[in-house]
């Protein structure tokens, strides 16, 4: 039965009494938490009104082709932003690299080879590698990573793989390859936990009735494991991307502050967030202000982009793994 | 059936013997991931007992940075300033955070609650650097100053996407029975949120309090251009205030033995009391489970 406005009401929805007041404090109730929901909405348009907004000077300045120039002259009011989006670039790929290389091999190993024992332990402490703050990470990069680097590994690798393109010296200890290092161990814990669960979720059967036809465990992996969970480590990776775009302080105190475009692994360079991190507080005049926040609006519309993205990506793949884990 | 000549049978070999020697391999290459996936974190470990702990004075705790390049001092106004911090934090964020949980949870079912649920997420990968930034256009330019109110609220904005997945994800995680006891008894959908569901998940929502906090006292980013810091001793909220990883960020970068020296042991202590808290945390969880 259905009550419209015309009919007259039950008595006691009508009567002001103990539950009518109850259900106008629903209405309140639900209006409150929507308004909050919906102000994270506000926040977000916010945010990029903002950094539009104080980035405008240099926007209408300089505009699209800020983002292939490579002058960055704060005294005389020239900007580009090449040299930071390529540091970005360049430190983001490779540790995404090695990142998703280690960190799905871990994460199958987690999965297919360790005992239960020592499964739990491990992922445990792959966590607590995500807890350790940005800045601690920077100050073991400057005092640790970088001699070493500059003493043992740099010139080893020079040695050895100098004949690479962009592979020459000197290593100065600080410069890409010391921030690749920090984010390649800063983005695992991301990639050995979507990975782990994502692996966890393929089916028994799957590896069952491969290993039914004979195969060896690699082949086991390679051809019934993988494939099927490929979308979802493919999320974890983009999402230890993102997270590699962000970083800041540990990038900023490693990758050596210089506004060239690098040209070996070895160089000092800027990344988008550390070049904003390190002169911000020093501007020199209102355009050094507005280019570095034009450099936070790119940073801030490519990270949107990339976890946009990935979020897709993994929620595609967590929707279907209910419905396999429900068969 | 044929019987298998030579031939047939040294190539099934060859490829048997290829096979097996792949798959050692590949195993080889596996287990070294996952042995050297935690050797980071010992390491580091490693070097912050090494260099923090004999850093480590009680001057830390009781002093305030003396004069620049005069070696002694102390992190007391650091200390403070983190508390502070995060004491601003979270009641700036923890309400917005908790009521957009409830939301998501259970009002979010329809398009508005996805669009809702992407951009808290969206918001969760914003760099932290990004919302130093938007804070200092959005506060410290509007009030003229750099201040602890600032930066707390720039931690709240790091904070809230956090807070507000877990409340929902632990909201969901409540039986669907006890919400209909609840109606059943008379008791409408608001009231049973406050007084039911809430306290039903509250250990699991502690649990994500907990953790976003050990986040966000580790943040530096953000406050750079919105707490400041500051070399003395300060609790107003109105005034630029010190925060632990703040002081170390800038004592790493100085010239000074002694400042390196204190970065090493803010580090330790850092880093013990975030661990601490993130087991803390998890311990919390394993109640809740059981």
């Amino acid at each position: 039965m259905q009550l419209s406005d015309s009919r007259p009401r039950p008595q006691i929805l009508r009567k002001p009494g103990v539950l009518g007041q109850y259900m106008q404090l629903e209405y309140v109730f639900r209006a409150i938490v929507t308004a909050v929901a919906l102000g994270v909405f506000a926040l977000v348009i916010a945010i990029i009104y903002e950094l539009a907004h104080e980035a405008w000077p240099a926007i209408s300045k300089f505009g699209i082709g800020f983002l292939w120039s490579t002058e960055w002259n704060p005294p005389k009011e020239r900007f580009g932003a090449l040299p930071f989006i390529a540091g970005t670039l360049v430190t983001s790929m490779l540790a995404l690299l090695f990142g998703t290389v280690i960190g799905v091999g871990a994460a199958l190993f987690l999965v297919e080879f360790a005992p239960r024992w020592l499964r739990v332990p491990v992922s445990y402490m792959v966590e607590l590698l995500a807890a350790i703050p940005s800045v601690v990470y920077g100050l073991w990069g400057v005092f640790v990573l970088g001699p070493w680097i500059q003493k043992t590994a740099g010139p080893f690798i020079i040695d050895y793989f100098g004949w690479l393109p962009f592979v020459h010296g000197p290593a100065l200890g600080v410069g890409i390859f010391a921030a690749v290092m920090i984010l390649t161990i800063m983005i695992l814990p991301t990639i050995v936990a979507i990975s782990r669960d994502v692996i966890a979720a393929v089916p028994r059967s799957q590896r069952e009735g491969i290993l039914a036809l004979g195969a060896t465990r690699w082949e086991m992996i390679r051809i019934a494991v993988l494939p099927y969970a490929r979308s979802g480590v493919l999320g974890a990776a983009i999402l230890g991307l993102a997270r590699a775009i962000g970083e800041t302080l540990a990038v900023a105190l490693v990758i050596g502050n210089s506004t060239k475009v690098p040209d070996s692994i070895f160089s000092p360079a800027y990344t988008m967030a550390s070049v904003i991190a390190n002169q911000f507080r020093e501007v020199e005049n209102t355009m050094h202000e507005a280019a570095l926040i034009y450099i936070g609006l790119l940073l801030l519309l490519i990270t949107l982009l990339v976890n946009a993205v990935a979020r897709l990506l993994v929620w595609r793949v967590t929707k279907g793994q209910i419905t396999t884990v429900i068969e | 059936m044929t019987a298998m000549t030579g031939a047939d049978h040294a190539f099934r070999t060859r490829r048997r013997r290829r096979r097996k020697a792949a798959d050692a391999f590949a195993s080889g290459a596996i287990i070294a991931a996952g042995v050297g996936v935690i050797v980071p974190l010992f390491v580091i470990l490693l070097f912050l007992f090494v260099k923090g702990l004999p850093a480590l004075h009680l001057s830390l705790f009781t002093e305030n940075p003396g004069p620049t390049g005069v070696a002694g001092g102390g992190i007391k106004n650091a200390i403070a300033g983190s508390i502070l911090l995060l004491v601003l934090a979270l009641a700036i964020g923890l309400p917005a955070a908790i009521a957009t949980g409830v939301y998501l949870a259970e009002y979010g079912r329809g398009r508005l609650g996805f669009v809702i649920r992407f951009l808290v997420d969206v918001l969760a990968g914003v760099p932290s650097i990004t919302i130093g930034i938007f804070v200092y256009t959005a506060v410290v330019l509007q009030m003229g100053k750099y201040t602890a109110f600032a930066g707390g609220i720039a931690l709240a904005l790091i904070m809230l996407p956090i807070v507000a997945r877990v409340t929902e994800e632990m909201l969901l995680l409540v039986p669907q029975m006890t919400r209909e006891a609840s109606y059943a008894l008379g008791v409408p959908k608001w009231r049973t949120i406050i007084t039911i569901i809430v306290p039903a998940a509250s250990s699991g929502i502690m649990t994500g309090i907990v953790l976003a906090s050990a986040r966000v006292a580790g943040e530096a980013a953000p406050l750079l251009f919105t707490a400041l810091g500051n070399n003395f001793f300060s609790t107003g909220v109105f005034r630029p205030i010190d925060a632990m990883p703040l002081r170390i960020f800038t004592y790493a970068t100085g010239p000074f033995a002694y400042q390196h020296d204190q970065a090493w042991a803010a580090s330790f202590i850092l880093v013990m009391m975030v661990l601490v808290l993130s087991v803390f945390a998890r311990l919390l969880l394993q109640r809740r489970s059981r």
